[in-house]
């Protein structure tokens, strides 16, 4: 056993009825990571939470959370974690305060700690001005916090979070996201989402579920130079075409170029490194070295969305073939 | 056991915050109501030397409200938990699956209890208006709450039982009603086979609700009846900590 990892997932498996929800998945998450967990619907990101949250019992396979076994020492894991479930469900009868007070004495704090850590994470959600209304009136976005205040209430070392964005508006997603990304540091998170982009954004590190697997684990960025092995650059400038061909031929770096004409005199430029070289500065140089205006100069890095499909896709050849 | 009183107090709330509680109360309310004004027409007819309690309990509102009260209390104590999702931001809290079966459990009855409140007024009203203190008997009204709460750990547990089997109150609530009325119903069973031999026949005998209740209005206290509605409601407690420990087997 490791000390430093927050989680340790061995071998889990778990089955209903025929269906196997999870198979033989491996993976473990550091102190202080914000680890996302992405899959399409039906991967099974849910059914892992649940079983670290130790709500339902692995079918094999073994899950500890901060050294604890989920399904040996369920107590000792539960007051470690703050779990958020997938649609947050509240008692929509209580008022906020009333809610996060019941919810942190069932967590175990006493006497003035609860008023103490009710008052911080009602700050921390920014939850003040509703605090005393039920929770049944409030809007989604500001129900999503509650769920959130209410993982975060006892201070737990893990967070896990099924879906936190999901029926948001763009607004309250921001506002959500923020409230995960200030939270890196000082907890250790799992969230799951199908969105792409909410990874991208808030996590360090991705694993990658499909059908009950592991397709990848690792940085977004590693993820992304896995995939695109160093970017094409695209670059606006100002020049007369032939020169502009000169100079890339003329160029070690280039593997292939095409240039093509946009408004005015400006000439887009797609150039594709060899070896994953970050071309950039150079274009850049050489366009100061002769003296061309250069308006847009950018590196296309595949995005997660490009990687998940590569994935999913890879996976299901390899089943067929 | 700080914890336990954490959850009862948030089930004791759930019923006063929420409309259906009133309007149990007020049906119950309803009920009371009619069973008093049948009681005091009765008397008004000609004096008796039955025990007013033993009028009360023998009209069919008592049961009545007993048995459709009783799932309509408990039919919400884990379906609706179960079908909000809440069920499971409970069991991922640091609490065991005992105390949170017996905390739904006193928590629906207490808010029964509270339900049955005012037919102490209806006895006080009797005694005030004939001003005769026997009217009201210590040992008798002590007899009947006490009976009225041992039939209530029975109905409860039960409804919290069949609660904890499903997703949908309704079909709690069906279930609880078909097993009570089943059970209620074994007590008219009982006197046409208590001649037959075997002993089939004596535990039929033995489970009748209405026989049990016989005692406790008149004021006797027996063991035996204690001894039944206590085992009764236990058996129910056994089979509802399973029912919430079986997400574990699945």
């Amino acid at each position: 056993m490791n000390d430093s990892w927050m989680i340790e997932v061995e071998n889990l498996t778990k089955r209903y009825g025929r269906q196997t929800a999870i198979e033989d998945l491996c993976f473990t998450v550091g102190r202080g990571e914000v680890v996302g967990f992405l899959g399409p619907n039906g991967a099974g990101k849910s059914t892992t939470m649940r079983i670290l949250s130790s709500f339902t019992p692995a079918s094999s396979g073994r899950a500890l959370v901060a050294g604890f076994d989920v399904s040996h020492e369920p107590d000792d894991v539960r007051r470690r974690i703050g779990y958020m479930p997938e649609n947050n469900p509240l008692h929509t009868d209580m008022r906020v305060r009333e809610y996060l007070r019941f919810r942190a004495r069932l967590k175990g704090l006493k006497g003035t700690r609860v008023r103490e850590r009710v008052d911080v994470v009602l700050n921390q959600c920014g939850l003040e001005e509703v605090s005393a209304k039920m929770i049944g009136h409030l809007s989604k976005g500001f129900r999503q916090r509650v769920g959130l205040a209410d993982a975060l209430v006892h201070e737990p070392d893990l967070i896990i979070l099924d879906e936190p964005t999901i029926g948001l508006d763009p607004n309250q997603i921001r506002s959500v996201r923020q409230l995960i990304k200030d939270l890196q540091g000082k907890h250790t998170v799992l969230l799951s989402t199908h969105i792409l982009h909410e990874v991208e954004m808030t996590c360090g590190r991705v694993l990658i579920l499909n059908q009950g697997r592991i397709l990848a684990s690792d940085t977004t960025l590693n993820l992304q130079k896995m995939l695109s092995g160093g970017g094409q650059v695209v670059a606006e400038i100002e020049a007369p075409e032939w020169e502009l061909r000169q100079l890339w031929e003329g160029m070690p770096d280039v593997l292939e170029f095409n240039v093509s004409a946009m408004d005015g005199n400006y000439m887009r430029c797609a150039l594709t490194p060899r070896d994953g070289v970050d071309l950039r500065l150079q274009v850049f140089e050489s366009a100061v070295a002769n003296g061309w205006k250069l308006r847009d100069l950018g590196r296309d890095g595949h995005s997660l969305e490009d990687i998940f499909v590569h994935l999913t896709r890879a996976s299901r050849d390899e089943e067929e073939g | 056991m700080r914890l336990f009183f954490t959850l009862l107090k948030r089930e004791l709330g759930g019923y006063f915050a929420s409309l259906s509680g009133y309007v149990v109360i007020a049906s119950v309310q309803l009920l009371l109501g009619l069973s008093f004004y049948s009681l005091v027409s009765v008397l008004n007819q000609e004096g008796s030397e039955t025990p007013l309690a033993e009028f009360f309990y023998e009209t069919l509102y008592f049961w009545l409200i007993l048995l459709i009260a009783t799932p309509v209390i408990t039919m919400r104590t884990f379906a609706l938990e179960k079908y909000s999702g809440t069920y499971e931001t409970l069991m991922t809290a640091p609490v065991g699956d005992v105390p949170v079966v017996l905390a739904k459990f006193l928590g629906a009855l207490g808010f029964y209890l509270v339900m049955w409140t005012p037919l102490l007024g209806c006895l006080w009203v009797i005694r005030q208006l004939t001003g005769d203190p026997s009217a009201l008997e210590p040992g008798a009204a002590a007899g009947t709450a006490l009976g009225i709460l041992l039939l209530g750990c029975v109905y409860i547990s039960l409804g919290c039982f069949t609660s904890s089997l499903t997703h949908s109150q309704i079909i709690a609530a069906m279930t609880s009603f078909a097993v009570g009325v089943g059970l209620y119903l074994l007590s008219f069973l009982a006197p046409s086979v208590s001649t037959l031999p075997g002993w089939f026949p004596k535990v039929l005998v033995g489970m009748s609700m209405m026989e049990h209740m016989r005692d406790f209005v008149r004021g006797i206290v027996d063991t035996r009846h204690l001894v039944f509605y206590a085992s009764l409601t236990v058996f129910f407690l056994f089979l509802n900590c399973k029912a919430v420990e079986s997400r574990r087997w699945k």
